[in-house]
């Protein structure tokens, strides 16, 4: 069996190859030079070694990411302690303000002090408000969490439906009209879509509330009810790029050849769409949901300042204003925490959805 | 190439663009009243002597939409033409190079990814002083990595073609294949890219404005003047819908033209196999 | 004709197929792609399609499951099966044929198969689905295929995945796949163009064994008319999507009528005596071993060398180095052991280390002429940069010589401003040829450069070489897969096999007896234009290993 023993290079190079383009090179069959146990172990378990090389990147992303907020801001031009007090300081004002504030030991030290403390929970006292930023973090969190979850709650099964749609109605008129529609979708800045609910629903109609208000002891529907706007419009801009990418992801599965396969094997258009395409289907989709998720995270930030919405967002960009460095550090360590946490988890949901990492050769 | 050939709906993105772009370039000369020049009552209404009503403080709200024009143009498209340059240049060098310079140049651009850019802008501008070029820079290279992705995977689609392999075997220097061999080759999907990423620049300049850390007051910028005419929308007063709506208005007609270059790209791709 | 028959299973009458096509910045139109063609398959019997790319082919074998790919419509004629007009049939009514009385075996199987579920599952869906029988029954059956059509291990076989086997295996299982639910007709599409030569005969064995046991009938679809020699009783031969002969397969192989078809058995006339001194010595490689830094070596230990004004053929099936070795030799990709020699002189190892006059005496064509060419130049500028490159050439001097370069070729100066994408395959493979030689080059580096062509085109650019090599004593080294190529062309013959080197010589001893196993087996696997070939071989063979 000459075929068998020779291997096909075409396939061999598939196997190889992780779902998205940066494939380690560690799941590379070729290396057969290295008998590393590493190499041993990802030849045995390319699936577990994929997954475990994509949580130890996304770590590292992680670390760096940190180094990278603390760094930038230590690196840039201004000196803190003068912007605090503002320009009229005296330079002995200055110095005990850097005192203060711990800015006259070394950045290195600092850095430290500050990711331990973050590691625990502790991103250390406002300079605004002299209050500890972890609190106000803590109540804050969870309301953009609250809000980014309906949000996605609304937004993913009526992004995948309205993409099946347009599959099913390719280049007829309910797909045109869903593409039109997507397009502009794109092109409308957060804030627009906003005031214009806030003017029909809330002004005009009265059937919505403004400012977004939600406090401690609110009722879970009257919370509902106040973030039905915010939540409305992080839905109108995150269905558009998710609809539009579903779409894309679900025509390419159908125009393969084994999609041909089956229809030649005379099957139901159902059985076609359910057995042959979806599973091939299901990690372009779960990859287009988790960035569409950590863009969703990002969008939190202009909806709350758009609807007065006590969240992380809003409350990062009244400390970017008044240039409270402990709140920014935070609050972009924690948004870049869940970006990255997304990214991996959509990393990692497509290596275990790949046929081909799941079963080894 | 023929103009019969272009759909209706990239007509109407270029007639939007070449619109704003008039507006932009003669503001001076077709604004009925100056930039930040007070003529009438706070947020008067549409119509009569003003088109559009006036804003928060008694401007024109039409004078200084058409010199909104003018400002967020200039600093989106200068914002993209820097990205655009940075993001080629080096994602082309890191294709045709390869080795330790790509893995270095990519590494760095993941990490720079790995933030979301609004946040990283946040950061970033919290700490520099609010001048129009930092802004434009920050602009610049936070993009710069969507475009270094994106140049670096085109290039290399090209670069592995034999067309390429036969100039090099051929002793091409590195400038004869990346301008004569590669460039030529990927000028379709870069432009459709450019068209992307000068849309996203709009937004991201007025969502930026919006926030009160872009462009600062009293110039008149499309972000900013949705940030200035807020709080009128509880009264009602829809004064700042209406650089909303331009903003978004340039951002469709941008994406119409983009979407049938993207489908003109596929269709040539497609066109070129045999039967 | 072949003789009229009652039990006519399948009969085209007056087909016409026709698609849209949307040529950039023009409005769409209609082209046809097939028609008035009529042919009859009868109960058990196997009719071979053949003809060049764009003979319309696959499309005409797709009508017997009434499919248009790719927006093709079948918009004339009748598909009587069993004389039921298929073409007339409702879609519930075309689904109980398709995977149910008619199947298809598709060229790339890798491709065809669902990568997301067991090979076991997809071979008896289409059984289970359309009620033909149980699963029980469908499993027997399937292993009962996998017996049959010889793959490895038939109980367990069905339990792996796509990715998991080779590429022959899955040939010969989407075999198994459309046998399996007892269909009247299987279409064959190219089921084994994609495969190596050694790998074809066992999968070609299986299909022609599969169909005699399950008296099934076939449609087989190829552009080897050696290959559809062995399997069919009658063929038909297309061109441009008309019918242009239509027979037996021995009235077509022994006595074709057609200018067309008698081009299409003779193609394989070519052939020269070899050079009788080979001691003038242009390219020395020795002892030469490559491979990846990963460590894995393509090559090891290959010693060859080529006299001037002469042909080298290397010969090997994919994954043997071959195109390695051409690799090595321009300098793309570094020996780690082992020295090339050029003239006399050491080539220095790497791209880098080379000087423009080094790299102008080597030039290389390959086998994708596409790809080869920048899409984006005109005729004029790809064979007129290496003028301008290496001798400094400009305007009227420059233009003077790429006509004479276009005459020297076989075209004329109307191709001077042309793109590549408006050149057919032969023209381009022509105009890359004209690139390597505006180099004046000593030895010209051929990988694959006629494989990607249709036979009379490949002869019409073999046929061409061999006269530049006349004209211009320049040197080749010829890198294919294809034994009958060898013979064409070859002073010399180098037989690769998994990295290394197993015969060298001259092309009369290297191609006579005795042979080293390898060689054996890849010379038996060529098909001949002989009917009983295939039986032939595999008689020796079952004696060979009965005798071992």
């Amino acid at each position: 069996m000459t075929e068998a023993a020779g291997g096909n290079p075409q396939l061999s190079g598939l196997a190889g190859s992780g779902p998205t383009t940066q494939s380690p090179p560690a799941a590379s069959p070729n290396d057969q030079g290295s008998f590393s146990p590493w190499g041993g172990f990802s030849r045995r378990s390319p699936l577990a070694a994929l997954i475990l090389q994509r949580l130890a990147l996304s770590v590292a992303l992680l670390f760096a990411v940190s180094l990278m907020i603390f760094g930038g801001v230590e690196a840039l031009p201004g000196d803190f302690a003068t912007t605090y007090l503002g320009q009229s300081a005296t330079p002995q004002a200055v110095e005990n303000i850097r005192k203060d504030l711990g800015l006259d030991q070394p950045a290195t030290t600092r850095y430290f002090q500050w990711l331990g403390g973050a590691l625990q929970g502790d991103f250390g006292t406002s300079w605004a408000s002299r209050n500890s930023v972890s609190e106000q973090i803590g109540k804050r969190l969870g309301n953009s969490l609250f809000l980014a979850f309906f949000a996605a709650l609304i937004s993913i099964p009526l992004a995948i439906g309205l993409g099946m749609l347009a599959v099913q109605f390719r280049d007829r008129l309910a797909d045109k009209v869903i593409n039109v529609f997507s397009l502009a979708a794109i092109s409308l800045p957060e804030f627009f879509v906003g005031y214009l609910l806030i003017l029909f629903f809330a002004v005009q109609m009265g059937i919505a509330t403004f400012p977004a208000t939600v406090y401690d002891g609110m009722g879970f529907t009257q919370r509902l009810s106040a973030i039905a706007l915010p939540t409305a419009t992080l839905v109108l801009v995150v269905l558009a790029h998710m609809m539009r990418m579903t779409r894309a992801a679900i025509l390419n599965v159908m125009s393969s050849a084994y999609v041909e396969t089956a229809e030649l094997k005379g099957l139901s258009g159902l059985r076609i769409i359910a057995r042959h395409a979806a599973p091939n289907a299901v990690a372009p989709v779960i990859n287009v949901i988790a960035l569409n998720l950590a863009y969703l995270v990002v969008g939190v930030v202009v909806v709350e300042v758009v609807f007065v919405y006590p969240g992380m967002g809003q409350y990062m960009v009244d400390a970017v204003t008044v240039r409270d460095m402990p709140v920014v550090q935070a609050c972009g360590l924690i948004f870049a925490a869940f970006y990255i946490f997304l990214n991996m988890t959509a990393d990692i949901l497509a290596i275990i959805a790949n046929p081909r990492l799941r079963h080894p050769r | 190439m023929r103009l019969r050939a272009i759909p209706l709906s990239a007509w109407i993105g270029i007639a939007g663009i070449a619109l704003a772009l008039f507006c932009a370039i003669f503001a001076p000369f077709i604004a009925p009243y100056g930039e930040s020049e007070i003529v009438g009552d706070i947020w008067a209404p549409m119509g009569g002597d003003f088109l559009f009503g006036t804003d928060n403080l008694g401007r024109d709200l039409l004078s200084r939409l058409i010199y909104g024009a003018r400002t967020t143009i200039f600093v989106a498209l200068a914002a993209t033409i820097l990205s655009f340059s940075l993001g080629m240049l080096l994602s082309f060098v890191a294709a045709v190079t390869g080795g330790l310079v790509d893995q270095l140049f990519s590494r760095f651009n993941d990490l720079m990814m790995a933030i979301p850019t609004l946040i990283f802008a946040l950061v970033v501008l919290a700490v520099l002083p609010q001048q129009l070029w930092i802004l434009i820079l920050v602009m610049a290279i936070l993009d710069s990595t969507r475009v270094y992705r994106i140049g670096r995977a085109v290039a290399l689609d090209v670069a592995v073609m034999e067309f390429v392999e036969a100039a090099r075997l051929r002793g091409e220097g590195t400038g004869w294949i990346i301008f004569r061999e590669i460039l030529p080759n990927t000028l379709s999907p870069l432009l459709a890219e450019f068209g992307l990423r000068f849309a996203f620049s709009i937004l991201f300049l007025s969502t930026l404005s919006f926030l009160g850390l872009g462009i600062q007051p009293p110039a008149a910028d499309w972000g900013g003047m949705v940030k200035d005419n807020k709080d009128g929308i509880i009264f009602g007063i829809s004064a700042a819908l209406i650089p909303g709506a331009a903003i978004a208005l340039l951002t469709i007609c941008i994406n119409l033209v983009v979407d049938w270059l993207m489908k003109r790209t596929s269709s040539l791709k497609g066109g070129r196999g045999d039967a | 004709m072949p003789e009229p028959s009652t039990a006519n299973l399948l009969s085209v009458r007056n087909l016409k197929i026709e698609a849209t096509s949307y040529p950039p910045g023009e409005p769409p139109k209609t082209v046809t792609l097939v028609e008035g063609v009529n042919f009859d398959v009868q109960k058990g019997k196997v009719l071979g399609l053949i003809g060049e790319s764009g003979a319309g082919k696959s499309t005409i074998g797709l009508t017997a499951l009434a499919y248009g790919r790719g927006g093709v419509r079948i918009t004339g004629g009748e598909v009587l099966l069993d004389g039921q007009d298929l073409l007339k049939l409702d879609h519930a009514g075309i689904r109980k044929v398709r995977g149910a009385r008619v199947c298809y075996v598709a060229q790339s199987a890798a491709a065809a198969f669902n990568p997301a579920h067991r090979l076991g599952e997809q071979v008896i869906e289409a059984s289970l689905r359309h009620g033909i029988m149980s699963r029980a029954e469908a499993e027997k059956r399937a292993l009962h295929l996998f017996n049959v059509l010889g793959l490895p291990n038939p109980e367990t076989f069905g339990q792996r995945y796509p990715h998991q086997v080779s590429g022959g295996q899955l040939q010969r299982a989407m075999t198994a796949m459309a046998l399996c639910p007892n269909p009247d007709l299987i279409v064959f599409d190219e089921p084994t163009t994609a495969l190596d030569v050694t790998t074809q005969i066992d999968v070609l064995a299986a299909i022609k064994h599969a169909i005699e046991e399950t008296h099934t009938a076939a449609i087989y679809i190829t552009h080897d008319l050696a290959v559809v020699a062995q399997i069919t009783d009658d063929i038909l031969v297309l061109r441009h999507g008309k019918m242009v002969e239509y027979g037996t397969v021995k009235q077509i192989i022994e006595a074709p009528t057609q200018d067309y078809t008698k081009a299409l058995v003779n193609v394989r006339g070519t052939g020269r005596e070899e050079a009788k001194d080979q001691s003038d010595t242009l390219l020395k490689v020795d002892n030469v071993t490559a491979g990846y830094s990963n460590g894995f070596k393509v090559l090891r230990d290959v010693s060859l060398h080529l006299p001037k004004g002469q042909t080298l053929a290397v010969v090997g099936e994919s994954g043997s180095g071959k195109s390695t070795l051409a690799r090595v030799i321009t300098g793309l990709l570094p020996p780690q052991e082992g020295a090339v020699t050029f003239d006399g002189k050491p080539l220095p190892p790497a791209l880098k280390g080379r000087k423009n006059e080094e790299l102008r005496r080597i030039q290389m064509i390959y086998q994708m002429a596409d790809t080869a060419m920048n899409p984006r130049q005109t005729v004029r500028n790809i064979v007129g940069r290496p003028l301008t490159f290496y001798y400094g050439l400009h305007g009227k001097q420059k233009t003077e010589r790429v006509r004479e370069l276009l005459d020297q070729i076989e075209m004329g100066d109307r191709f001077l401003d042309r793109y590549p994408a408006e050149l057919s395959g032969g023209q381009k493979q022509r105009v890359a040829i004209a690139r390597a030689l505006a180099a004046r080059p000593d030895l010209i580096l051929c990988d694959e450069p006629t494989s990607a062509l249709d036979p009379l085109v490949a002869e019409g650019i073999l046929k061409l070489l061999l006269k530049l090599q006349e004209e211009t004593q320049v040197s080749y080294m010829f890198i294919t897969h294809d034994i009958a190529t060898v013979r064409a062309i070859a002073d010399s013959v180098a037989v690769m096999h998994r990295g290394r080197l197993v015969r060298f010589g001259p092309k009369s001893k290297v191609l006579s007896p005795p042979f080293d196993d390898y060689t054996d087996l890849l010379l038996k696997s060529v098909p001949e234009m002989e009917i009983g070939w295939l039986e032939k071989v595999l008689k020796t063979r079952r004696m060979e290993s009965a005798g071992n």
